[in-house]
């Protein structure tokens, strides 16, 4: 057994059901020690990849959603000022106590390389923040190292495995994507999708699962805003079988209803009309 | 099975992945020694006999973007499989251009003969060929190979680009596009580096430092920058204006890097990088290639209506669409106004500048504008040069 494929089928015990491309990335980012860059279309499971692999690696996951305006101190170190002041007030404390490891508030970058055990580091939507925040990155990411001006040097105690999502919403500097390894994660075909549908709802009849593949496989290749992703699929599936639905064709007011967990956008709820999601049940009914 | 040959001057595994780097490099890929140096380490981790293993784990550590991701395995067969040449989608279309080649100019004659021919166009049911063919007007990179079959038919934008009064449109329109396009919001914001304190902000910071100012926070107003989108007419009405109006919207598109130029006849084509092109030979030339259907028939319901479906999206209350056309359409009058409302509903402002809107008896002539009238901002005059220059104002206003 080669090692990416192992890692492929212990992410498929967690429940992901990984690419075999993805399973080589996240088997060479362990291998060369780099992070791995996702990128893809919102909602096919980049998010999850981390997760899955945190639980695969029995290590810990901390996550950094990335925000405009996000900045150092929201995602490395702050002083807590407030328990610094109370300190001098009710303690007199002395200058050189009040910075000390115990006024300092860890943020999500050093948190992550002061673990003794090798964390997961995801560090979501990357393209969100600005490009400021991805020139902390880089050096971060580059030496794992945190320069604390009142404190020193914290090197990495360990290296975290370090995953970056993006989305598209602006370009990433070529310097972060050098730096990366990258993968890019698109919907899944229709046999992995069956697979994913199979590893999260178990329960679900076959046929009602081969359904709702096609009908949510079908509805990707339409013009519509807001593609519904592996996440609105699985959303979907639950709403069926919670409402006892075994077959899509049988009650189709039901279905029609339970639609507003993959259509969602005045839009695309335009672009779908009733017609046009009944022949496509029809179609694999 | 492919196998993978080694020349005989190759000395070894590293000798090949140094070959291979220098291959993509070539296709325009930046890598530098590092990534060389990467690679090596790459197949060690991954069992370097198995091509599979070897191309996913390079594919993961060289591709930087989405683009190039799609690109990796034709590059990777090419080098590690000889099969040589790379490019097969367009040499199929050269293939299929060159064999096929008298029932393809059968299907353009009758396609662009006159302007009934475009009606007729997008009325029918389109067969795989001319979907093709439209893709191919789309203007991105190995699609346009379609349209060299009809260039030669069609006028040459060379006699269209290189006049001296062409730089007065060009320049009127940088103008123009600089007075709708900088605007400054009357709100000030947090930013890092501006010129005047905020407050508001430093006071609130200076509670967590027991009333000591220490962290300033300065603001200013931000940049609420307009996005131009313009589209020129270019069919055969509108022959005579064709020159300003090119020059015109290079004019727009040159001053900003966010806007979008298009033309429009029966069909949409965009031509945002062809005017960018900062090589003017080669700007008339890429846009001779697309030039194909100038002088026809117009649809500017159609064209509109495309405009929004493709790009639509992009567009959001600080976009300006700027229409340069005069208004006769072979379309239908319902048809433009409902693909303008839908546009209005996303962009900011619409303005129409027509060459027409000076003569007297015009408003009665097309029935288009009067269906269009109710969803524009402005329909504003542009008949000569100095019309265009004199627009200044009315922009500023918008």
């Amino acid at each position: 057994m080669t090692p990416h494929l192992d890692l492929q089928s212990q992410l498929a015990l967690t429940g992901y059901v990984a690419d075999e491309s993805v399973a080589m990335a996240l088997h060479l980012s362990g291998a060369l020690g780099r992070p791995l860059l996702l990128e893809g279309p919102a909602g096919v499971g980049k998010t999850e990849i981390a997760k899955a692999l945190a639980q695969v690696m029995n290590a810990r996951l901390i996550r950094l959603q990335c925000y405009e305006g996000l900045d150092a101190s929201h995602a490395i170190y702050e002083w807590n000022y407030q328990r610094q002041l109370l300190a001098i007030r009710a303690e007199g404390a002395r200058e050189d106590a009040l910075f000390s490891e115990k006024y300092l508030l860890r943020r999500p970058l050093l948190e992550a390389i002061s673990q003794p055990e090798p964390p997961v580091l995801l560090i979501d939507e990357i393209d969100r923040a600005d490009e400021e925040f991805e020139a902390y990155l880089l050096e971060i990411l580059s030496d794992f190292q945190i320069t604390i001006p009142e404190l020193g040097t914290i090197k990495a105690q360990s290296r975290p495995r370090v995953i970056l999502t993006a989305n598209g919403t602006r370009d990433l500097s070529d310097a972060l994507r050098r730096r990366c390894l990258y993968s890019y994660v698109d919907y899944p075909d229709r046999a992995a999708e069956l697979a994913i549908l199979k590893a999260r709802h178990p329960g679900l009849e076959p046929k009602l699962a081969k359904q709702i593949v096609a009908v949510v496989q079908a509805l990707r290749a339409e013009d519509l805003e807001k593609k519904p992703g592996v996440a609105e699929m699985l959303d979907w599936a639950a709403a069926l079988a919670g409402l006892g639905i075994n077959d899509l064709g049988t009650d189709r007011a039901a279905v029609q209803a339970t639609l507003v967990c993959i259509l969602k956008t005045a839009a695309d709820r335009d672009a779908a009309p009733p017609e046009m999601v009944e022949r496509l049940i029809g179609k694999v009914a | 099975m492919r196998v993978t040959r080694f020349p005989a001057r190759a000395e070894g595994l590293a000798d090949r992945v140094a070959g291979f780097i220098a291959h993509l490099r070539m296709n325009g890929w930046v890598l530098g020694p590092a990534e060389t140096a990467a690679t090596l380490s790459a197949m060690a981790a991954v069992d370097a006999t198995e091509p599979g293993q070897v191309r996913m784990a390079l594919r993961a550590l060289l591709a930087a973007d989405a683009d190039s991701w799609k690109q990796f395995e034709p590059l990777f067969d090419a080098y590690w499989f000889n099969t040589g040449a790379i490019r097969h989608s367009e040499a199929k279309a050269h293939v299929r251009t060159q064999s096929a080649r008298p029932l393809i100019w059968q299907k353009h004659l009758n396609d662009h003969k006159g302007p009934d021919g475009g009606a007729e166009e997008s009325a029918a049911p389109e067969t795989p060929d001319t979907r093709g063919d439209d893709d191919s007007a789309e203007g991105t990179e190995g699609r346009l190979i379609a349209t060299q079959t009809q260039a030669l038919t069609r006028r040459d934008l060379r006699e269209l680009m290189d006049d001296e009064t062409l730089r007065a449109a060009e320049q009127a329109a940088v103008r123009l596009a600089r007075a709708i396009r900088d605007r400054r919001s009357r709100r000030q914001r947090q930013a890092t580096k501006g010129p005047r304190l905020d407050l508001r902000r430093t006071l609130r910071a200076s509670v967590a430092r027991g009333g000591e100012p220490l962290d300033l926070f300065r603001k200013r107003r931000p940049e609420r920058p307009v996005r131009i989108v313009a589209l020129a007419d270019v069919s055969g009405s509108m022959t005579i204006y064709a020159r300003p109006f090119l020059a015109f919207v290079r004019g727009l598109v040159g001053a900003d890097a966010r806007a979008e130029a298009f033309l429009f006849h029966t069909r949409l084509l965009r031509v945002t990088p062809a005017l960018r092109d900062t090589d003017t030979l080669r700007a008339a030339g890429r846009l001779s290639l697309m030039a194909e259907g100038f002088g026809g028939g117009t649809d500017i319901g159609g064209s509109l209506a495309k405009l929004y479906d493709g790009y639509g999206r992009q567009f959001d209350r600080r976009t300006v669409v700027v229409i340069l056309s005069d208004g006769y359409c072979t379309g239908t009058p319902g048809a433009l106004a409902e693909a303008l409302q839908k546009i209005h509903r996303r962009a900011g402002r619409i303005v129409w500048l027509n060459p027409l809107a000076r003569w007297r008896d015009h408003a009665p002539v097309a029935a288009a504008m009067k269906a269009a009238a109710p969803h524009l901002d402005a329909h504003l005059p542009a008949n000569t040069i100095e019309a265009l220059a004199a627009l200044e104002a009315e922009f500023a206003k918008l």
